[in-house]
């Protein structure tokens, strides 16, 4: 009886904290200046958010239905890798249309900038006609 | 404590939902808009599974990784389109 109050809390918590992310996240979508600081809220906090509800629902199958599952940890892990290569590419769709090439400092490189520049193996010329 | 604690999460993510349609409609830069619908389909990846335990089944999984999955493309397809003005080249 005491280990079935104390699994229900445990469960509750996460809930309640992944909730409490999820909704974060998405204020800070809404109240945040500037779009590269938008960009922060909603790939680390409902990232997280999201990370919780599926601890939870792992915890409330194995602890509630006597089954374990491993699915959540699938899409937990498919969410952890896709969400920085999103938050790259809104930030170069971002640069190409509101940073120019002269905002930016010297890449320091023999290369330029990836969003700006030709890739390393074309020819400038190639890349203009195209 | 279940029930109110879903019941709060369901809340919570509902109203992230409407926070992001704010942002869709509001939203100044496409990079916003790519953003916001990409926070979305996180939102509704969550309150599907936050309905999985609702219904105490294991059938939702199969739909929130479609849903994840879906929504990764998309969002790569949408970034692309705007990047390069193509999406397969």
């Amino acid at each position: 009886m005491d280990m079935t109050f104390l699994a229900e809390a445990l469960i509750a918590l996460f809930l309640v904290i992944s909730g409490i992310f999820g909704l974060v996240g998405s204020f800070g979508l809404v109240k945040l200046r500037e779009t590269m600081q938008r960009l922060h809220a909603p790939t680390k906090a409902t990232t997280l958010g999201v990370g919780g509800v599926l601890i939870a629902s792992m915890l409330y199958f194995l602890l509630v239905k006597g089954s374990l599952s491993f699915h959540e940890l699938l899409i937990t892990l498919f969410l952890f890798l896709t969400a920085p290569i999103i938050a790259g590419f809104i930030g170069k769709t971002y640069m190409l249309r509101h940073i120019t090439r002269d905002d930016l400092p010297a890449s320091g490189r023999e290369y330029g900038w990836a969003l700006y520049d030709a890739a390393p193996g074309e020819a400038p010329e190639d890349t203009d006609k195209a | 404590m279940i029930a109110a604690a879903l019941t709060f999460a369901f809340a919570c993510y509902g109203l992230a939902l409407l926070f992001n349609l704010w942002r869709i409609i509001q939203g100044p830069t496409s990079a916003d808009r790519i953003l916001a619908l990409d926070t979305m389909v996180i939102n509704i990846i969550a309150l599907l599974i936050l309905y999985g335990i609702l219904q105490g089944t294991a059938v939702y999984y199969e739909a929130a990784m479609l849903v994840a999955m879906v929504g990764f493309v998309s969002t790569v397809a949408y970034s692309r389109f705007v990047l390069r003005g193509d999406i397969i080249e």
